[in-house]
């Protein structure tokens, strides 16, 4: 157990070098440089942007800019191109943002897929298992933004409540209780609508586990006890068909980053996707590799915990 | 103490049924072992979930008969009684060992729950009984054995298990299907001979389903031939094996191997096993069979009955001597 935790720790701070080296080149591979972001820009002139690319060592050989991007990272002195605040806190600052949508997002997709697909699976074939599947396969291709804006829509003409960016401006002088309304109001719908591709994959995902784990020889043992049909299906199958969850449920952690850009930038929201898109867009390397950098450290840990919770659960893995 | 009758379970395929079982009667008495026997595919495993009342329906459908148990009809019982009777009363065995046990608990808590379902005993005593369950059935150390999963066991060790869990609460009739078919030979010889210890010991009516005639001359004491869903010979063990009437069951006893007949080639049955979506007209034997007469192959005879219990559904006389059929 020990010795496949060390191992493990050592696997994944190796595979955090090389994605720390391999994005690093794919950023500055890819086309564009900072010091041509607004060629136009009156005050970009030659002597500007030549004292610009000295200060950011732009002007050294790749490695050593590598060495001094990482340098900086690890001793929190990396500063944002644009505005030179630094990064970490630049980020940390989206990530507060962004922390509520993920949390209300990844709750709502969590505790709703596993009771429609385990339903789905349990009455197969039945009227809500179809309505079930017809809706799924709706939200799975409606595209995203199409779906926001007919939710907004929605919402803004039969409530007659702003859902766009955080919170909405001028309300200072109102009560805690509206203000903490009109908070919940803003989250609420972008929330919603990260949560429904995801509640239509997850849930046909656990109906389609929930039906194989069904015809295993030993819910048939389970039957043959003399079990009731919910000790069947909620002990002995749903034991069984959680297993592969677990793994999913430690990649929730990357979602932070990436599975907002859409959204935020939809509803105008300042969290981190939005940040991210917008870094690259100006070509604000150290935004753009230290998000990357985050997000590779969230993928490892998630694949880590998994692991873990892996062993916890399914007797057959133990090491 | 159990007796079927006329029992018919179908199965939607496309385009049709598929007869899987098609009118099968066969009584079993209290403390007695009765043997189906057939080739795969012939309904065996469909009647025995069927009597459990786990048949998988849909695709399955009863489509007729009855089933008394103890005076009750169990294909009328709720579903709630049903619950009493499976485990308590009736138990089985299942053919897959290796997949029958749930990964995820340990067998411990597999025998356990066995009990906790019918009868209420504290948890102490329940550690007890399950221990003695698994020493019942010849496991080895038990009380480790009882905190293993049961992907730490070998497959004849699973079957033990399941034997346990299906004896633990004594119940009056076990159903065995086919228990040592996914085993090696040397375990399937330790099986069967628990079988027939744990059958002596407790007196409990015993269902023991193979398709291997061989396993059946050391238990049985009722034979049931079945063949396409239906029963074509029965009666005491000792009547099928010395005077074979119908001639599958010959043809049954022609493939086993023996020690006289080592050497020789052995004796297989030509043809294969009806569809049961397409079962032959007439009786379902007659493409396979060597005494088919014309009329075989249109009209289905009754059951003769040759004295004794013993009755097979084919009228041919068969001359030991001669080795041939006539009528
Ligand atoms: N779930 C099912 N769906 C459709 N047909 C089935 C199903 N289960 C069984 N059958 C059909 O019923 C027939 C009898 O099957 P059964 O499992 O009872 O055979 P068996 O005598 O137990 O054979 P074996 O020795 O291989 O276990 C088979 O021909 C099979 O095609
Ligand atoms: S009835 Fe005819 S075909 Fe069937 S077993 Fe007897 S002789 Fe053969
Ligand atoms: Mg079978």
């Amino acid at each position: 157990m020990l010795s496949f935790i060390g191992r493990s720790v050592i696997q994944k701070i190796v595979t955090l070098f090389f994605v720390s080296i391999v994005s690093f080149l794919i950023i500055h591979m890819a086309p564009g440089k900072p010091s041509q972001v607004d060629p136009l820009n009156p005050k970009f002139t030659p002597e500007m942007v030549e004292r610009f690319r000295k200060e950011f060592h732009l002007d050294k050989p790749l490695y050593t800019q590598y060495f001094y991007f990482y340098h900086d990272l690890f001793t929190g002195k990396t500063v944002s191109w644009k505005d030179n605040q630094p990064v970490l806190a630049k980020i940390f600052e989206r990530f507060l943002n962004s922390l509520p949508l993920f949390i209300v997002g990844t709750i709502l997709t969590w505790t709703l897929s596993f009771p429609v697909g385990i339903r789905s699976a349990l009455h197969r074939g039945g009227l809500y298992d179809r309505s079930a599947t017809f809706f799924s396969y709706l939200f799975i291709s409606i595209p995203g933004f199409f779906f926001a804006y007919i939710l907004i829509i929605f919402v803004v003409n039969s409530f007659h409540v702003p859902v766009i960016g955080m919170e909405t401006f001028g309300l200072e002088s109102l009560s805690w209780q509206r203000m903490f309304m009109d908070r919940i109001w803003h989250l609420l719908i972008p929330s919603i609508l990260g949560a429904t591709g995801g509640i239509a994959v997850l849930s046909r995902y656990v109906r389609s586990q929930m039906l194989e784990v069904e015809g295993q020889d030993y819910v048939r043992t389970a039957k043959a006890k003399g079990l009731t049909a919910e000790q069947v299906h909620y002990k002995h199958a749903l034991r069984n068909a959680l297993l592969p969850f677990v793994t999913m449920f430690g990649l929730i952690l990357p979602g932070l980053i990436g599975g907002s850009v859409i959204i935020e930038s939809i509803f105008s929201w300042p969290g981190m996707g939005r940040m991210a898109y917008e870094a690259i867009l100006a070509r604000d390397y150290p935004i753009i590799l230290t998000v990357n950098f985050i997000s590779a450290v969230l993928v490892l840990g998630g694949t880590f915990v998994s692991d873990l919770l892996y062993m916890v659960v399914d007797p057959r893995i133990r090491l | 103490m159990l007796s079927v009758k006329d029992l018919k379970v179908y199965f939607q395929v496309d385009g049709g049924f598929s007869r899987a079982v098609d009118g099968v009667s066969f009584e079993i008495q209290d403390g007695e072992t009765v043997c189906l026997v057939g080739e795969s595919g012939c309904g065996k495993s469909v009647s025995a979930l069927t009597i459990m009342g786990i048949l998988p329906q849909p695709p399955g459908k009863i489509i007729g008969g009855t089933i008394f148990f103890k005076g009750q009809d169990l294909l009328l019982m709720k579903e709630e009684e049903m619950q009493k009777v499976r485990g308590n009363h009736i138990a089985m065995v299942f053919q897959e060992p290796m997949t029958s046990l749930n990964p995820v608990f340990t067998i411990g808590d597999q025998i356990e729950e066995a009990i906790r379902i019918h009868e209420r005993i504290d948890e102490a005593e329940m550690r007890k009984r399950s221990i003695q369950a698994l020493k019942d059935v010849g496991m080895p150390s038990p009380e480790q054995r009882i905190n293993d999963y049961p992907h730490q066991l070998s497959g004849g060790q699973r079957q033990r298990v399941m034997i346990a869990m299906a004896l633990a609460c004594n119940p009056d009739l076990v159903i065995a299907d086919e228990p040592t078919t996914a085993l090696d030979v040397t375990v399937q010889a330790q099986i069967l001979n628990l079988f027939k210890d744990l059958q002596q010991k407790r007196r409990m009516s015993l269902l023991y389903i193979t398709h291997d005639l061989g396993v059946v001359a050391k238990i049985a004491d009722q034979i049931y031939v079945m063949y396409a869903g239906i029963i074509l010979e029965k009666g005491a063990a000792r009547d099928i094996f010395y005077n074979p009437c119908h001639p599958y069951t010959r043809a049954l006893l022609a493939s086993l191997p023996s020690r006289s007949k080592r050497g020789s080639k052995l004796y297989s049955i030509p043809g294969s096993v009806p569809d049961p979506a397409h079962t032959p007209k007439g009786c379902p034997f007659h493409p396979r069979c060597s005494f088919a007469l014309e009329s075989c192959t249109s009209q289905f005879p009754g059951m003769s009955d040759w004295g004794n219990g013993h009755f097979s559904r084919c009228p041919v006389i068969y001359d030991k001597e001669a080795g041939k059929g006539g009528n």
